[in-house]
């Protein structure tokens, strides 16, 4: 299909830069980029019918790296 | 688990009923990674590649000291102990319940729809007997105008009924003149001709007809005296 509107995950290695330079990186693009981002994650692990422990660990643990990235300054001492 | 961020009615089949959530989120091993990981990986290192490449990240990171170790680890493994024992031990019930709470939403919601669907049909059904009400309206209005007819008949007959009365009062009253104009005539007359008759006997005639009578009856004693 047409390269510039394909999802992150159809594109492959070679063509990863032409894809990135159709992206659009205004705020509104970029808004519109995690808005759907979080969409996809909420529509696949958290909207349905019988959802585990998945969902929400999964973004604990992502919330822990991060700290643990930003703090790592204060650890490493 | 809320519905509410869903963008609902966005494509052009807005007006067909939502789609159903999907029964099963995507799968995760471990809690923590998702298969997608696993199955990228499967072609070119088989089962076992993500966890060396897990065993190898990890090592990695405590060597070079990229991931100390103080006592938030420690604090940290004790947490997900208890996590992951209280999941093991207590999800099924939880699911259960919140399963539970789930249908209950459903069912009312579905008797609801049942509901309205239910009354819905007995209004249909009471306006095609209605309508076959309707059909009949041709009866009802031959009835009424046989009443009508009927109405008029009688009057008409009661009309009737007061001319031919009225019309007999006055021809009673002239035969009942005339007879009465013929019984005074005959009267008038009988006085007349018996006051004339009366007038006409002389003194003369009646001395003779008195004498006549006294003879008579003097004749008639003899022979009743015989007679006995």
């Amino acid at each position: 299909g047409p390269l510039s509107e394909r999802p992150l995950k159809e594109v492959r290695l070679g063509e990863l830069h032409t894809w990135i330079s159709t992206c659009n990186f205004s705020p509104q693009g970029l808004l519109g980029a995690v808005q759907k981002a979080w969409s996809s994650y909420c529509a696949k692990y958290i909207h349905v019918r019988q959802g585990g422990p998945a969902g929400i660990s999964m973004l604990l643990a992502g919330y822990c790296l991060l700290s643990y990235g930003w703090n790592y300054q204060h650890f490493s001492k | 688990v809320l519905h509410t961020t869903r963008p609902l009615h966005t494509t052009q089949q807005s007006l067909a009923p939502v789609p159903p959530l999907p029964e099963k989120g995507g799968e995760v091993r471990h809690g923590l990674i998702p298969e997608e990981f696993f199955q990228f990986l499967y072609p070119k290192t088989g089962v076992t590649g993500p966890y060396m490449l897990g065993t190898g990240l990890l090592l990695y990171l405590l060597s070079k000291e990229i991931y100390v170790i103080n006592h938030e680890t420690v604090a940290a493994a004790c947490i997900l102990t208890v996590i992951v024992y209280a999941i093991k031990k207590f999800g099924g019930d939880v699911a259960a319940f919140a399963d539970k709470l789930n249908e209950e939403k459903l069912a009312t919601a579905v008797a609801m729809k049942n509901e309205a669907i239910q009354s819905l049909q007995t209004a249909i059904e009471e306006e095609k007997k209605e309508q076959w009400r309707a059909e009949g309206r041709s009866y009802l209005f031959d009835a009424k105008r046989n009443n009508i007819a009927m109405l008029l008949e009688a009057n008409y007959r009661e009309r009737l009924l007061t001319v031919y009365n009225e019309v007999k009062k006055r021809l009673d009253y002239q035969v009942a003149m005339q007879t009465l104009k013929r019984q005074k005539e005959q009267d008038h007359m009988i006085q007349w001709v018996e006051k004339n008759v009366v007038q006409s006997i002389t003194p003369q005639q009646q001395k003779e007809s008195i004498a006549k009578c006294i003879l008579d009856l003097k004749a008639l004693s003899k022979s009743a005296h015989a007679a006995v």
